[in-house]
């Protein structure tokens, strides 16, 4: 039977019993528990470690933890050995006895397991050292890697609740906002609003009934930031709405999450489960007059419902639609009671803020935009993965510093930032710092932190297509701009695509898209046409290709490119005409082979299996 | 205009609100919209989903107003706006007119064979239709919906899906035991004049129209036409009847109205 704990005493006693049984000198195998490792069998990686760890009889001397996400997940799953640090990548079940024998016990390291650098290729013993972590500043990642999320003990150990204890016994509600609010902490949902203020309208709100909900509907393709905060480290998120409930005045708490993140939705069932064993949520928690509880929401995948006022239809039980505001959720919200709703991300930076201050959490960022932000690093790029870097880090830096630059060797063309809302960066604004106001200037968004890196063989005109296909189908309906304005930019993109623009066409596009700006009600229609009007911005050239020369420069575009084979260099394999679906190459073995373009359905299999690399676009 | 000019109030009353629409004041009580507020000015502000007597929608986007100065200013539809204290809304800028005159192409693509829309067209200036016409009967306005729900107190029919899949229908596509097939939903339709009454390809000829003998009085000992001269519906005629010739055995078919106004 677990004790609950009944007062701040309680905790630290807990704390320090729990900092008595680790030894700091004991070795402890971490595995990535992440999604991402998980794709890559790091499920079955921990359960091999465990029972290798029991067959060399090491069984109650060496531990095995599934860890949060470490963030590398290019080179997942991966292992990480303490106290010696040592760090091994894209490690394999069958790789868990040597690990044990050699690493465990001989205390040999496994060269070929070891992250070799892109450049020297040296090979670098540990997570420190490797380029990818050593330019990032991670504060909420920092203990994903340290903290088993089924274990609340193992949050505990690292100051866990500690922050909480500091609100309830040391500031009054007033004195908690007032640290947010100097923190200069902005919303990591996306609009950036100030969340020191939103908690003051909130506990200015008339009514005693108040709630607070966690956003945590993370719907861009290719972003998962908030579901490796919720997976690896659900306490923090937790603590950070609990300390936001005592300051707003709340008792319920909602998370919102995707049914689609289903390690999320368990983690934090455990996390919460265990919290409410330990006292620490419930009635009078830790012997308090503060009483709060959370409950878990799953949405169904509507990217709609990310935007507050969709989200909280969706949790009163209704369709997800956004509605007018105002009146504004902090006076209005769910149930028509004041609600105050902050994304994973923010609510995880709360305990931080409380903890150490908010004079040490605004010595880092910009300006107008403080502290770090995560980034999920997708695309071309070599090293894919969660990337936490302070505001004002520029792009270069994200994608050359720690991204490891361009995959396969090619030219940077843009990076695509905030989701399908967001827009597309060229290259001429790679020293771009990073913060809410200089990717609005660009023509993006900062969004929830989605970065796709693009390199020279993506299409322009391809990007906004599939962007605008994605926002056509997620548009809730209701506005006329968003529902038709979205269908009709996307066939016009498409027509252009096809190489049936015409000259008119570009202003269509521009005029449309202002009136899709303009008119729509929420944030997603209103920032529906934003990759349409950047790629537009930045890269007039590649539309009027498609239009004028009806060509696509990328060599992506269907029905404007070409399979040809080179006569020159084609050996005659058959390989090609063995391949080809749809029996578009005709040849005879040891001649040249052509393609018959009428037949030809573009689906670039030819070039794929071509060991000569005979095969080109034009 | 000076006589359009509300009295100047010496304080504002309580529970009141004083905004400025297009440079005139005007005094409301709060909860109003600041479409109602310029309406008492007596400005005009279109709207096609908005109907006195339902809630306010916000669907259309036609009586969008710009309110706010400067970097920022924005357009807010004017409907499901609030009228606050201070606020100051503009009817007829740049920005409103241009946006307007868009959303009434793209409504002119969706249903071009709408006398409603047609009107809006001429009366806003709108010559030309850029985009392929749709001729889809339904723009998604809602009135039915909302006239369903909230006048004729049945709830029968509401939207399902999203984005391009949105439509209106009744729980299931199937028959709706909360339907009165009072035909409020087609009279209040600014699209069809005799709005469908149920889900069958849009392609279908149910022929329901050429037999005018209404049913409902044999089913309800009463006509069930609330809002029209008793049997002018004819929404009811087809009902658990079948028509001969027309390859079809639903109970429930749609007019074949529907059918004639897509042909371009």
């Amino acid at each position: 039977m677990i004790k609950a704990l009944k007062n701040p005493a309680d905790l630290a006693k807990l704390k320090v019993s729990l900092l008595a049984e680790r030894d700091p000198k004991r070795i402890c195998i971490s595995v990535c528990g992440g999604t991402g490792c998980r794709a890559s069998e790091s499920a079955l990686l921990i359960e091999a470690m465990e029972s290798e760890v029991a067959k060399q009889g090491l069984k109650g001397k060496v531990d095995v933890k599934a860890t949060g996400c470490h963030g590398f997940c290019e080179h997942g799953p991966v292992v990480v050995v303490t106290p010696k640090e040592i760090f091994y990548e894209r490690v394999k079940p069958s790789d868990a006895a040597e690990i044990v024998g050699e690493t465990v016990i001989k205390n040999n390291i496994l060269d070929r397991l070891l992250y070799a650098d892109l450049m020297s290729g040296d090979k670098i013993l540990s997570e420190g050292e490797i380029p990818f972590y050593k330019k990032q500043r991670r504060r909420i990642l920092a203990q994903n890697r340290l903290i088993d999320p089924t274990r609340i003990g193992d949050y505990i150990a690292l100051e866990g609740y500690g922050a909480l204890v500091k609100a309830l016994t040391q500031m009054t509600p007033e004195a908690v906002i007032e640290e947010v609010k100097k923190s200069g902490l902005r919303g990591r949902g996306g609009a950036g609003f100030p969340t020191g203020f939103k908690w003051e309208f909130c506990r200015r709100a008339k009514g005693d009934d108040k709630h607070i909900i966690c956003n945590g509907d993370e719907g861009d393709p290719g972003a998962y930031m908030d579901r490796s905060v919720l997976e690896g480290n659900p306490h923090s998120v937790i603590e950070g709405m609990m300390i936001g409930a005592y300051a707003i005045g709340a008792r319920r708490g909602f998370v919102y999450v995707r049914t689609e993140y289903p390690l999320a939705v368990g983690n934090l069932r455990i996390a919460l489960d265990q919290a409410r064993q330990r006292g620490i949520l419930g009635k009078n928690i830790l012997g308090s007059k503060f009483s709060f509880d959370i409950e878990i929401e799953r949405g169904a995948g509507a990217f709609v419902c990310g935007e507050e006022t969709g989200l909280i239809a969706s949790v009163e039980g209704r369709k997800g639609e956004p509605r007018q505001r105002p009146p504004f959720p902090t006076s209005k919200g769910l149930w028509g009671k004041p609600t105050n709703i902050n994304n994973v991300e923010t609510w995880a930076n709360i305990p931080l803020i409380v903890n150490r201050g908010a004079s040490w959490y605004s010595k880092i960022g910009t300006e107008g935009s403080k502290g770090t932000k995560i980034f999920s690093l997708v695309g071309k790029v070599n090293n894919t993965g969660l990337v936490e870097v302070p505001m004002g880090a520029t792009l270069r830096e994200i994608v050359y510093d720690i991204g490891g630059g361009i995959k396969g060797g090619g030219d940077f063309k843009a990076i695509q930032t905030g989701g399908p809302s967001g827009g597309c960066i060229p290259r001429h604004l790679l020293d771009l710092p990073i913060d809410y106001e200089s990717l609005s200037k660009a023509g993006s968004i900062m969004g929830s932190g989605g970065m796709i890196v693009m390199d020279d063989a993506t299409c322009m005109v391809d990007v906004s297509k599939y962007f605008l296909n994605f926002l056509r189908d997620e548009s809730c309906g209701r506005c006329l701009s968003c529902r038709e304005g979205t269908a009709r930019l996307y066939e016009i993109v498409e027509r252009i695509s096809e190489g049936k623009g015409s000259e008119g066409d570009l202003d269509l596009i521009e005029e449309l898209a202002h009136v899709v700006k303009d008119a729509s009600l929420c944030g997603l229609g209103q920032t529906a046409p934003n990759p349409v009007l950047s790629t537009l911005r930045y890269f007039r050239r590649e539309y009027e290709a498609h239009i004028k020369d009806k060509r696509c420069p990328a060599g992506v575009c269907k029905a404007l490119i070409q399979y040809v084979i080179d006569a020159e260099k084609c050996i005659g394999c058959l390989i090609c005409l063995k391949q080809c679906p749809v029996q578009a190459v005709t040849g005879e073995i040891k001649k040249p082979h052509k393609i018959d373009s009428d037949k030809c359905i573009r689906c670039g299999v030819c070039v794929d299996v071509c060991k000569p690399k005979a095969v080109f676009v034009v | 205009m000076k006589q359009l000019r509300s009295p100047e109030p010496q304080q504002t009353p309580r529970g009141g609100v004083r905004l400025k629409i297009d440079g005139l004041d005007v005094t409301v009580d709060a909860g109003t919209s600041v479409l109602e507020a310029a309406r008492f000015l007596g400005l005009e502000i279109p709207t096609l989903c908005h109907v006195d007597g339902l809630s306010a929608y916000g669907g259309c986007r036609l009586c969008v107003v710009e309110i706010g100065k400067g970097d920022k200013a924005r357009l807010v539809s004017s409907c499901t706006y609030p009228a606050e204290d201070g606020l100051v809304a503009r009817t007829n800028t740049k920005r409103v007119v241009r946006t307007r005159k868009m959303l009434i192409e793209l409504l002119v693509s969706i249903a071009p064979s709408s006398k409603v829309i047609q009107d809006l067209a001429a009366r806003f200036g709108v010559q030309k239709c850029r985009f392929k016409p749709k001729y889809e009967d339904c723009i998604l306005c809602g009135l039915c919906v909302r006239m369903c729900q909230e006048q004729m107190m049945s709830g029968a029919i509401d939207f399902v899906g999203r984005g391009q899949k949105r439509r209106i229908t009744t729980p299931f596509d199937k028959k709706s035991e909360l339907c009165r097939t009072c035909g409020g939903c087609m009279y209040i339709c600014p699209v069809c004049t005799l709005r469908c009454q149920g889900p069958s390809a849009p392609t279908d000829v149910c022929g329901s129209c050429v037999c005018m003998e209404p049913t409902c009085i044999e089913k309800f000992d009463d006509y069930m036409c609330y809002l029209g001269p008793t049997g002018v519906c004819g929404t009811c005629v087809s009902e658990g009847k079948k028509v001969e010739g027309s390859g079809g055995d639903k109970e429930l078919c749609h007019t074949a109205n529907t059918t004639q106004q897509r042909q371009p």
